[in-house]
């Protein structure tokens, strides 16, 4: 873990206290959201460590945002607990008090302030004198780079100025937790991959405790400490990026990360056969001696995406015929490989996972 | 990059934010109370009066005194076998059926007809607005003037083209003044139908006109089967909005005919401000006004289904 | 080629054709008041069988004697102060009264107040015509008979219920998000209120003024029911009853006053129309 920066008396005794106890900077146990019939938050118990960047992974309507909504304080939990800096913010503590920041998906600028007004109006809720006001917001918007356009108003700026003042309101009151709810989604694709980067780099830099909003499994890898993956209310793993991606829980883990997403094959009554299409290569582009499942795989059609080739096929088992399996082969393999044929495909059996065809669990877990 | 130092320093602040919560910060407690105002105001001022209304027409009060008893029935045996109070009841229902009805086809024609783009829409437009702008009364005085007994323009028109031999005395001839006040009522109300229709025209996606274009339907198959479905919502608005306003109407029977000639032109409204306010029966004209309620109750019971349709289908 | 070209332009024609009669339609009352506003008396008072002497021009060169009888020798000017400081008055109520609760319905009362919200509209249905009678009974009480603080008192309930949606519908409209971010920035619901809703809502104020102040001048019936005095009257109730001398209408100094009470209220309303409509239509519209 990096040691904060932040030399606040108070918040350090708090944190080695916290970290003594073993315990997350944000904990969250036990937690529920029910909107009538619909658990939009199940049962979440999370433990997000101090200075780390934590993704929050899923399809629309896992209860993600949800879940980072409780964490404001903009949303009252049905039931369980949640704890910042090891002081529990119940409903009486507003957001206003939590020292949190968020930066939403849509920057919520205040359209009729200057990005100046839009960045010091935290400063001004805190009663800081303008003197002093004048110097963070001018620091941040140094630190962004938009110190040129601090006059002008949100209608003015393009999508990612937006974004970084949006951002500096964000970093300006050095809160005790970032919450950021998809805030690259609204660019366009050339400047999300720097903005990731920057984000990234922000983060490590100032070491603040970071949730992370979002459904783009690419966007979580790369960002994310850690990443916890949820689905209909419940988070379904927590791991770094490379575990989960490594060894999925379950089969909604293992087909919602990557892309394409792993092949799942059912090999008998009772186990599902999981396996990257990186994973799935023709047989004799795996080394020799290694331990390995081969396949007869029926190519149906080839893609070239110039990095790498998409085969569509279909593999059968004594199980079920014909099922779908996808095959992601590197140009450095150049085996050639054509529609309407079958060929011999192999994955090294380290590489295989073993689902439970009734529960979709894992049954490797935790091979890592 | 690193923060300047100025940034970097953890604030200090001197007022610090409460930590705890407080009413302001109370959502429910905050919301009933920037209600409480309005609420209380219409219920005093809407629900009180309303509720007189009812009580007035089973009482004997009469407007020059306040004492108030209850007679029951009395006022209704009064009134139901009165003849002009049927003339009233049938007057109401009359104008305000076939004004709506012109209303709806002329709005429709003219939104299509505005709808297709051209030159000076938006002048049309405020054109169009006049009538529904400006103070009924004083646009019921203008049309006392244009249906003068002896300058009336309209008559001198017709005369001039032809389309009448004699002298039409507007006010004079019960058939006349019907006409006339549903000329009136259709003038006021149908701008402003087509201005509403229009709005709910422009929010139709092109797309679903265009996809019927692409699948050959013709024009008026496109009227009918796309269009109007799609636009009934915000016409039955439109005319829901227009059967309140005409049903209990009372600057224009007032202004234009005084409920005359032979107080054939009365409606509910007019009959129980003539009964009520200047023959200083109270109860007689509430019992009378009361028959308005049924009326009122349909349409807010149909605005309450398009509402709730709508949201259904959204 | 030649015959369809020309089809799609009798098409225009008769596009533009039946627009111009809708318009016509509409406008012409306007019109004949302008005419008659300005036409000299020889040229206005000529019986309608005269089939040689058109009315709709001008036979005789204008003249401007009606606006200046109007001006003069009525009590128009007297009406329409009458009309500014009632008006004023209720605005200022309706606008304490409607923001607030506009507010309330629209973010803080969650689903009770969605049908409330609805209720509050369906009040703005009931018309003074069933109102007037037992106003009349509660301004007696009051002892506000003649007085304009009875109107003060009664336009309120038609003022306060319209704006009140009207509100609820402009506040809709701002972003949560923006909201939410207010209060996480350090302020409470109130607070966000006073700094970030209402700088956002200005223009949904300004429509409700307008709006109020507009409604309070089409209004009739409860002037007509209330005030008898005609310097106390309004300009919707002093023009049509009370500018007459004897039995004798002053048709000029009538239109031009019609005129010019009218058209202002036109142009200020075709500004916020698209406001107006969309309060109107927000159930068949949308939820």
């Amino acid at each position: 873990m990096r040691p904060r920066w932040r030399a606040h008396p108070v918040l350090c005794l708090r944190a080695e206290r916290v970290s003594a106890m073993e315990t997350g900077f944000v904990e969250i146990r036990n937690l529920h959201k029910h909107f009538g019939e619909v658990r939009a938050v199940d049962g979440v118990d999370l433990s997000i460590k101090e200075g780390e960047l934590l993704v929050l992974l899923g399809p629309s309507g896992c209860g993600k945002t949800t879940l980072m909504r409780m964490i404001a304080g903009l949303e009252v939990p049905t039931a369980g607990q949640i704890l910042i800096g090891g002081e529990e913010v119940d409903e009486d503590v507003p957001p206003r008090a939590r020292g949190v920041a968020m930066v939403f998906q849509s920057y919520a600028l205040y359209p009729h302030k200057t990005a100046y007004d839009n960045i010091a109006f935290p400063l001004q809720a805190a009663g800081m004198a303008p003197a002093a006001i004048r110097g963070r917001v001018q620091g941040a918007a140094k630190r962004f780079s938009i110190g040129h356009l601090l006059g002008r108003r949100p209608r003015q700026l393009s999508g990612g100025e937006r974004q970084r003042v949006a951002l500096s309101r964000a970093v300006v009151r050095d809160p005790k937790v970032f919450l950021f709810d998809e805030p690259l989604s609204n660019l366009d694709a050339q400047l999300r991959a720097i903005a990731r980067y920057e984000l990234k780099e922000l983060q490590r830099e100032l070491g603040t405790t970071t949730v992370y909003v979002t459904h783009d499994q690419v966007e979580a890898m790369g960002l994310g400490d850690r990443i916890a993956v949820m689905n209909q209310g419940k988070v379904r793993q927590v791991g770094t990026p490379q575990h989960v991606y490594d060894h999925p829980a379950d089969t909604f883990v293992a087909t919602f990360l990557g892309s394409p997403p792993m092949n799942l094959l059912e090999q008998d009554a009772h186990t599902i056969l999981g396996f990257r299409p990186e994973s799935f290569v023709p047989r004799q582009d795996i080394p020799a001696g290694t331990d390995a499942a081969v396949f007869q795989f029926k190519v149906r059609q080839v893609e070239y995406l110039g990095a790498d080739r998409l085969i569509y096929g279909a593999v059968d088992t004594p199980h079920r015929a014909g099922q779908t399996v996808i095959a992601d082969l590197p140009v450095t393999i150049t085996t050639p490989v054509a529609e309407g044929r079958a060929y011999e495909f192999a994955v090294p059996r380290r590489a295989l996972r073993h689902f439970d065809a009734a529960t979709g669990l894992a049954r490797d877990r935790g091979a890592a | 990059m690193a923060l300047p130092r100025e940034a970097r320093r953890p604030f200090s602040t001197s007022v610090a934010p409460l930590r705890r919560r407080t009413l302001a910060d109370r959502e429910d407690w905050l919301g009933r109370l920037m209600l409480a105002p309005a609420l209380v105001y219409v219920v005093a001022l809407v629900g009180v009066p309303f509720a007189l209304a009812l009580a007035l027409a089973f009482s004997s009060a009469r407007s020059g005194s306040l004492e108030f008893s209850w007679v029951g029935l009395r006022n209704f045996w009064t009134i139901l076998p009165d003849p002009q109070f049927h003339r009233a009841l049938w007057n109401t229902l009359r104008f305000t059926l076939v004004s709506q009805a012109l209303v709806i086809v002329l709005a429709v024609t003219a939104a299509h007809v505005l709808s297709a783009a051209f030159v000076g829409r938006r002048l049309v437009r405020f054109l169009l607005l006049l009538p529904w702008a400006a103070p009924v009364a004083l646009a019921a005085i203008g049309w006392t003037w244009i249906f003068d007994s002896t300058f009336s323009v309209i008559n001198w028109t017709m005369l001039w083209l032809g389309l009448t031999k004699r002298w039409l005395y507007w006010f004079g001839e019960p058939q006349l003044a019907t006409a006339a006040i549903i000329i009136v009522h259709v003038w006021r109300m149908f701008p402003f139908a087509t201005v509403i229709t229009l709005a709910g025209m422009s929010a139709i996606p092109q797309e679903i006109s265009e996809a019927a274009v692409i699948d050959g339907a013709g024009f008026w198959r496109r009227f009918f089967q796309v269009n109007l479905p799609l636009l009934l919502p915000i016409i039955t608005v439109a005319v829901l909005f227009g059967v309140v306003f005409t049903s209990t109407d009372l600057s224009v029977v007032y202004l234009l005919t005084r409920g005359g000639p032979y107080n054939s032109t009365h409606v509910l409204s007019s009959l129980a401000f003539q009964r009520g306010i200047f023959g200083g029966d109270l109860g007689q004209g509430a019992a009378v006004a009361l028959f308005l309620l049924p009326v009122l109750v349909v349409v807010a019971i149909l605005m309450l289904r398009t509402a709730r349709r709508a949201e259904v289908g959204a | 080629m030649r015959p369809r070209r020309l089809v799609r332009y009798a098409k225009r024609v008769v596009l533009y054709l039946v627009a111009l009669a809708f318009t016509a339609f509409a406008v012409f009352p306007f019109y004949w008041m302008l005419l008659t506003a300005f036409k000299a008396n020889r040229d206005l008072y000529v019986g309608g069988t005269v089939l040689t002497h058109v009315p709709w021009i001008f036979n005789a060169p204008p003249t401007l004697e009606h606006i200046e009888l109007l001006f003069r020798q009525t009590l128009y000017l007297t009406w329409v102060r009458n009309t500014i400081w009632i008006g004023l008055v209720v605005v200022a109520i309706t606008l304490v009264l409607a923001v607030p609760a506009g507010y309330a319905l629209a973010r803080l009362t969650g689903r009770w107040g969605e049908r409330l919200g609805i209720g509050v509209f369906l009040t703005y249905l009931v018309p003074p015509t069933l109102l007037f009678l037992p106003f009349s009974r509660m301004i007696a009480w009051l002892g506000l008979q003649n007085s304009q603080w009875a109107l003060v008192l009664v336009y309120p309930t038609f003022t306060v219920p319209f704006c009140t949606w009207l509100m609820m519908g402009f506040f809709r409209s701002i972003p949560r998000d923006i909201e939410e971010q207010a209060m996480i920035d350090g302020y409470s619901r109130f607070t966000v209120i006073r700094k970030v809703v209402l700088p956002l809502g200005i223009s949904g104020v300004l429509t409700a003024t307008i709006f109020a102040f507009t409604l309070v001048l089409q209004d009739f019936v409860y002037a007509l029911t209330f005030i008898s005095a005609v310097p106390r009257m309004t300009v919707s109730l002093g023009v049509p009853v009370a500018l007459v001398r004897g039995d004798v209408f002053y048709w000029g100094s009538l239109m031009a006053a019609c005129l010019i009470t009218s058209i202002p209220i036109a142009v200020v309303y075709n500004l916020f129309i698209d406001r107006f409509i969309q309060g109107l239509t927000a159930g068949a519209v949308k939820g």
